[in-house]
């Protein structure tokens, strides 16, 4: 096997190279796995994830159970492990449920935000001329409103809900990403390498998926990724705010909340949501980012 | 020509023109939305613990305006904001909400600007002190940093920093403006929710600002600078940062209202009698024409900050056009 240096300066053997030619999505993968830190945010988001999705079920005690021992301090004994709250209800199982449920609001905003913004800024950009200029002109009116003030109204208007939550935050997302949307789908559409491929006879419906689809897909991928941590906070500020899900429901937001209350003489009460919330974040970011660097090395 | 004459006539007046024009059908939407939201909402700002007898109501609801057809009492209101009258406020009596505004504004905008100001500054030092040392472990300990900026919080660094620097320390105040013998807008009182605000948009501000300075340094006019034998300081300090700084200044207006929206969280963690205050307690109160005042001059700030930040982007970037 002959190794030769790529333009990177990686050693790469050369039947690799020239059997399969490396695509944009290889490179990029690979330069994702070379990223530690998003390696690692991947490995701590996947156990996060986990236990949102299955530690509820699992965990000994319900979120939910009422009991007598009310505000026991953290003990091994009875698997308290980070005590019991005001209602004797158990703060493990609290906590857990608070990750699934800001997680769930992460994710779910994320996508309304995700199908609304790149319909519309797939037409906008596709379509073109007085359509888009139309559209576009609609977004940024959007974009002049303060919109988190709206969402506390709607709240406090129409009650908690955690429905309207997703929704809310979901809406005011998508604004960004049919802008990315817009610009990426108008700048592919102008290149020189789409207009090689139409000059080389590659159909139309190829040309799409082969070379567009790509451009696009990478920075909507990217935005994603840094949209959820956002939403999670979104949540969270309306939920610091005293306007998040209701009882028994609770989320990470709602646990600060209240942790933040009694901080001096019990911190682990802030200390636990505030940890979950923060390792939560750092690794969707980190992996954000990580993506971003893969996606587009010219920064590195 | 004076140099504030040259850079006055750089102002793109036909474009600040029709930004303004713009902006009052924006505003006039935002007014109208929100009056129509507060009004159909379910729940009264007098429906109290008590029911009222019928007379009482009435006569209460008259002194309101609230017996007025809907579109009346809205066309009622905007010619009130028009002449600068928010009218009375319906939780605190014989307070009008041009006093509470005159009494909260004066403390948000305080702890905003200066968290704005300081985390421009420390923002943009960091930034340039990561940028110049790319890949190096300075740079990883800063942006390490500013990653941890931007995923924990407000309502976490706060309580913290109150834990560790007002409740251990003692350094500061725990909250609110008015603890004898520091009563007002002092350092005492306010370090610690400035810092907290700032701290975010320093995270922020400070990896634009690396990007920035990476970006610039691999332009063109910077290899130049180079090529003709400028010493290595003054290609930095007369090439690189005069063109990096541009995406600062388009990220200022987003930014202010990023800061704004905070300060809502930050006058609750600490207590203080700003608009955000007035505006949350409001909702939740019920009072119509208080929540009108606050969202009003939140929108309007708003609105005008974006407008200046763009306006100062052509100022300084000469390749900016504007149609």
């Amino acid at each position: 096997m002959v190794d030769t240096l790529d333009m990177t300066g990686r050693k790469e053997p050369v039947e690799q190279a020239l059997a399969g030619g490396r695509s944009l999505w290889d490179d990029a993968r690979r330069r994702l796995f070379n990223n530690k830190a998003a390696v690692f945010s991947m490995w701590v988001l996947g156990i996060l994830i986990f236990l949102a999705v299955f530690g509820p079920m699992l965990w000994v005690h319900d979120y939910s159970k009422i009991s007598a021992d009310t505000e026991l301090a953290p003990t091994m004994q009875d698997w308290h492990w980070l005590g019991t709250d005001e209602q004797g209800r158990d703060l493990v199982a609290r906590n857990l449920l608070g990750l699934r449920i800001s997680m769930a609001v992460g994710l779910v905003a994320t996508i309304v935000s995700l199908i609304i913004g790149v319909t519309w800024g797939a037409i906008a950009g596709y379509v073109g001329g007085r359509v888009d200029n139309l559209m576009m002109r609609f977004v940024d009116v959007l974009y002049a409103m303060p919109f988190i003030f709206f969402v506390i109204l709607l709240l406090t208007v129409f009650g908690r809900n955690i429905i309207l939550i997703f929704a809310a935050i979901g809406a005011v997302e998508w604004l960004t990403m049919s802008r990315i949307v817009r610009g990426q789908t108008l700048a592919i559409k102008g290149k020189e390498f789409i207009e090689a491929a139409r000059a080389a006879g590659v159909p139309g419906s190829a040309i799409i998926r082969r070379h567009i689809l790509p451009n696009v897909v990478g920075p909507v991928a990217v935005y994603v990724t840094l949209t959820i941590p956002v939403v999670i906070m979104a949540e969270s500020f309306l939920s610091f705010l005293g306007l998040g899900v209701n009882e028994p429901l609770t989320s990470l937001g709602v646990l600060i909340s209240n942790g933040a209350k009694e901080m001096q003489d019990k911190p682990w009460l802030l200390m636990a949501p505030a940890v979950l919330m923060a390792v939560t974040l750092l690794c969707l970011n980190f992996i954000g980012d990580g993506l971003r660097d893969a996606l587009d090395p010219k920064e590195r | 020509m004076s140099a504030l004459q040259r850079s006055l006539s750089r102002i793109p007046w036909a474009y600040v023109t029709r930004r303004l024009l713009f902006a009052i059908p924006t505003l006039l939407v935002i007014i109208a939305v929100a009056f129509f939201m507060m009004r159909m909402a379910p729940g009264g700002p007098f429906d109290g613990e008590r029911k009222l007898n019928a007379a009482t109501e009435a006569a209460i609801k008259a002194k309101f305006g609230l017996d007025q057809a809907l579109w009346k009492q809205f066309l009622d209101y905007l010619l009130g904001v028009l002449q600068g009258d928010f009218g009375p406020s319906m939780k605190t009596l014989g307070k009008s909400v041009n006093d509470l505004i005159a009494d909260g504004l004066p403390v948000s905008l305080a702890i905003g600007s200066l968290a704005m100001l300081v985390a421009l500054v420390v923002g943009t030092a960091l930034g340039v002190f990561a940028g110049l040392r790319q890949n190096t472990a300075g740079d990883y300990t800063v942006m390490g940093i500013a990653m941890a900026g931007i995923s924990i919080p407000t309502f976490v660094t706060g309580p913290i920093l109150i834990l560790v620097f007002a409740l251990g320390a003692g350094l500061f105040a725990v909250g609110g403006l008015g603890e004898y013998p520091n009563i007002g807008m002092n350092p005492y009182n306010m370090t610690l929710p400035v810092l907290t605000l700032a701290l975010p948009q320093i995270a922020i501000i400070s990896r634009l600002m690396r990007a920035s300075i990476i970006e610039t340094m691999r332009s063109p006019h910077v290899r130049t600078a180079r090529a003709k034998g400028l010493a290595e300081r003054n290609v930095i300090m007369k090439h690189v940062l005069p063109s990096a700084v541009l995406p600062l200044v388009s990220y200022a207006g987003p930014a202010m209202a990023r800061v704004m929206t905070g300060s809502l969280v930050i006058e609750r963690i600490f207590g203080l009698p700003g608009m955000g205050s007035y505006f949350v307690d409001g909702a939740i109160n019920r009072d119509y024409t208080l929540v009108m005042g606050a969202l009003i001059i939140y929108a309007t700030l708003i609105v005008l900050f974006n407008l200046v930040a763009d306006i100062l982007y052509a100022l300084l970037d000469p390749k900016v056009k504007y149609d």
